[in-house]
């Protein structure tokens, strides 16, 4: 039997409301027992008990001054592969999340081929099979992606997807996007909406405002977002379907979704680190590394943000990880690739949100654990006796710099270069395997 | 003295002092062109590289003047911008360049902020020449340089730039340009093609052209790009004539010694009328005499005398290692 022994360590699940010092056994990838402090019974892990320190086979993790939580799951990430190995692989991409802390990876379809058919997540799953992170596909919308036909949902969500979205490109047909909720409702799979008008948000390569007038780049205004978040709500409510809202950036999108939620509709939604610490001043440099989909916007838009996560509005912090290469973003900004790479800053950001008073811990940590594991309904994100056993350990006093060129993803296009951040994952435990150790210094 | 900056990049980083010093070099230089031989050695063996990734024969050719009447070698490249989007990225263009060792790129670009790009990545001066629709910084300074010849001063001038200023970097600079000068800026255009926020860069705007020029000092019209009509900015040439064009009836509304300027090139009988463009008015001719004097003015405080060093951050290109640091 191999077993892996958490002593000593502050072990925080929102999902259970426990909150204390706990000693945990681990055996055969599970969890064998959760006690307080050397309270541990003979066989589930006491110190020096049978399954404890002194046990044959143990593994011992001192964890004292330590936050021991459920491993993160990120709902947002984009691997690349298959089609777009040099941006990032399976393998690069879990290696950057398991250095986030997370064990659970839910991954974008806009591959190429896309992954709107068994075969490609079948090929996913399989090349994520031994990796650091569970890697969870998520099947496209639409044939390829184009908004015309819908997937065969059944198909993949017996290859293993966990949602289904055509995230990069909005459902512009409000039509097929009504049909893809109903749908969906057979395997109660759920639906994660880019929500983005692209009639409204036109050739706009950042928010619309006084700094793209400044910058003279083209503008994407709010109400991209907020239109499309309300139709989708709309189109929610009336076939019953599970809506997922993806990288909500606007004052208004928060306050539609409180309001669906108090009527009842089954929504769901994520923000993203980034979007929760930044606003559109940070592109006054003309820097690539701040383009994004949808664009950073103004601080009154991020401050309804982080209310919306502190009140649960927003259920998820996500990082919409979308690694690029050098070759799409050392080009002229109108030409530069969407996105940023989030898997190995996120934990660090949020906890820098929890430093300054923005979220709770336990807020912060449901927002990455319990919550995104209820949204797409995964048995995952809390800790129980019995549960796989996927755990994060943080140190939130460890004080470091982000350093692109230590990234494990390939991707190094973060808008946090240099930026001072307190608080990392010093260990990732996915099925009772140490899958990522934080150097000492 | 001298221009303590590797790059001219936009009016916004420039002080009233070093907008000054620009304008009464440019002075200076008028009279290099009224010569008979007009040429002076003061750039000789330094070379300027006209990087156009947009036709534009008037401004190009008023730079490619102005190097040569300082003795510097002009060299002209033009670049179809469609051609930028994949292939060779722009860092390959500007380490190229470098390569050559010119002493100064005049880069021109519909993308804003790629000028600044290239100055991070070279040693040479960069000097933008229109970049999308942010800046044209020196149109600005030949406005300046216009309106200051006429009137004997900016401060206090009534300015008002009107036309598609939402696509406008020359409106940007200029707004930027006078306001730091003291002037009293106004925009105008129907709110389709005015800018969100525009009134931060500290000008008024409005929308009835008539409201707009009633006691104004200078009136500059901005070239209309026909083909907005297809993306819905304006319903028709006729009506955006009948509402924002300058002809001689609108003209009677602003005070009788108004002066006025076009960046060019001019749509006649769109924006402006040709008895307003020809008229006693006008001094657009002006603007393209002094364009090239501000260009000289610019060659010579950026590139005269020893090449000084100015300490810059210069992007680094990214280093990739997965030695060093924490390992799993
Ligand atoms: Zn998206």
């Amino acid at each position: 039997m191999k077993k892996l022994f958490i002593k000593n360590g502050r072990l925080l699940d929102p999902a259970t409301g426990i909150d204390g010092k706990f000693d945990i056994v681990i055996m055969d990838g599970r969890i064998a027992s959760m006690t307080p402090p050397g309270k541990g019974g003979k066989d589930t892990g006491g110190e020096g008990g049978e399954g404890g320190e002194g046990g044959k086979g143990s593994e011992v993790i001192d964890a004292k001054g330590l936050l021991v939580v459920p491993g993160l799951i990120d709902l947002h990430t984009h691997l690349r592969e298959p089609g777009f190995e040099y941006k990032e692989t399976i393998e690069s991409g879990t290696a950057a999340a398991a250095a986030g802390g997370f064990t659970t990876v839910l991954c974008m379809a806009n591959t190429e081929p896309v992954n709107d058919n068994g075969s490609v997540t079948r090929l996913i799953i399989r090349k994520a099979a031994d990796a650091p992170a569970r890697v969870l596909p998520v099947g496209a919308v639409s044939q390829g992606l184009r908004g015309k036909v819908l997937t065969e949902m059944a198909e993949l969500k017996e290859a293993g997807c966990a949602a289904v979205s055509d995230d990069g490109m909005p459902v512009t047909d409000g039509g097929l996007m009504r049909r893809a909720l109903e749908y969906s409702t057979i395997f109660d799979l759920p639906v994660i909406s880019h929500a983005e008008e692209l009639s409204i948000a036109g050739e706009g390569v950042m928010n619309e405002g006084e700094v793209s007038t400044r910058l003279g780049l083209k503008g994407i205004p709010n109400a991209s977002e907020d239109s499309m978040v309300a139709r989708d709500i709309a189109l929610a409510e009336l076939t019953g379907g599970r809506l997922h809202v993806a990288h909500v950036s606007t004052r208004g999108a928060v306050e539609l979704i409180r309001a669906a939620k108090k009527r009842g509709v089954a929504v769901t939604a994520e923000a993203t680190p980034h979007h929760l610490t930044l606003d559109h001043g940070a592109l006054k440099g003309y820097d690539t590394n701040f383009k994004m989909s949808p664009p950073l916007r103004v601080p009154e838009d991020v401050e309804a943000l982080r209310k919306g996560v502190a009140d649960g509005t927003i259920d998820c912090i996500a990082t919409d990880h979308a690694p690029h290469s050098s070759v799409e973003k050392d080009v002229e900004f109108d030409a530069a690739a969407n996105g940023v790479v989030g898997l190995e800053t996120a934990l660090g950001l949020v906890l820098k949100l929890v430093d300054g008073g923005v979220l709770e811990l336990a807020t912060a940590i449901r927002a990455m654990t319990s919550n995104p594991a209820r949204a797409m309904g995964l048995d995952a994100g809390s800790l129980k006796v019995g549960s796989p056993a996927d755990v994060t350990i943080v140190d939130l006093g460890l004080k470091w710099t982000v350093e692109p060129s230590k990234f494990r993803s390939k991707g190094k296009n973060t808008p946090f270069t240099g930026w001072k951040l307190k608080g990392a994952a010093v260990k990732t435990i996915l099925n009772g395997k140490v899958v990522y150790s934080r150097a000492k210094k | 003295m001298k221009l303590e900056k590797k790059d001219l990049l936009g009016i916004e980083e420039l002080t009233k002092e070093e907008i000054e010093l620009i304008l009464s070099t440019a002075e200076s230089f008028k009279e290099v062109s009224e010569r008979d031989i007009k040429k002076v050695p003061t750039l000789r063996g330094k070379t300027v590289i006209n990087l156009f990734y947009e036709p534009s024969t008037r401004t190009r050719t008023s730079f490619e003047i102005a190097a040569k009447r300082m003795s510097a070698d002009a060299i002209n490249i033009s670049v179809a911008a469609s051609s930028v989007k994949k292939g060779e990225t722009l860092k390959d263009t500007a380490l190229n360049l470098e390569a050559m060792r010119p002493d100064c790129i005049v880069i021109r670009h519909p993308v804003a902020g790629t000028p600044a790009m290239l100055a991070g990545y070279l040693d040479s001066a960069v000097i933008n020449a229109g970049d999308g629709a942010h800046e044209h910084p020196s149109q600005a300074l030949l406005d300046i340089l216009t309106v200051r010849e006429k009137l004997g001063r900016i401060e206090g001038v009534k300015l008002v730039i009107a036309g598609d200023i939402l696509h406008s970097r020359v409106a940007r600079s200029n707004i930027i340009g006078f306001t730091k000068l003291g002037a009293e800026v106004r925009v105008c255009s129907p709110p389709t093609m005015m800018p969100p926020g525009i009134e931060a860069l500290g000008c008024k705007a409005f929308t009835d052209m008539d409201e707009a020029i009633k006691d104004a000092d200078v009136i500059m019209m901005l070239r209309i790009q026909l083909e907005r009509q297809k993306s819905a900015f304006f319903p028709s040439v006729r009506e955006y004539s009948r509402l924002y064009g300058l002809n001689a009836t609108r003209l009677k509304k602003a005070p009788k010694d108004v002066i006025i300027l076009h960046p060019g090139p001019m749509n006649r009988g769109v924006e402006i009328s040709p008895e307003v463009a020809d008229g006693p008015w006008s001094l657009i001719l002006d603007q393209v005499t002094n364009g090239l004097a501000v260009r000289m003015a610019l060659f010579y405080l950026l590139l005269g005398g020893p090449k000084p060093n100015y300490p810059r951050e210069r992007r680094k290109p990214d280093r990739v290692s997965f030695d060093e640091g924490d390992a799993a």
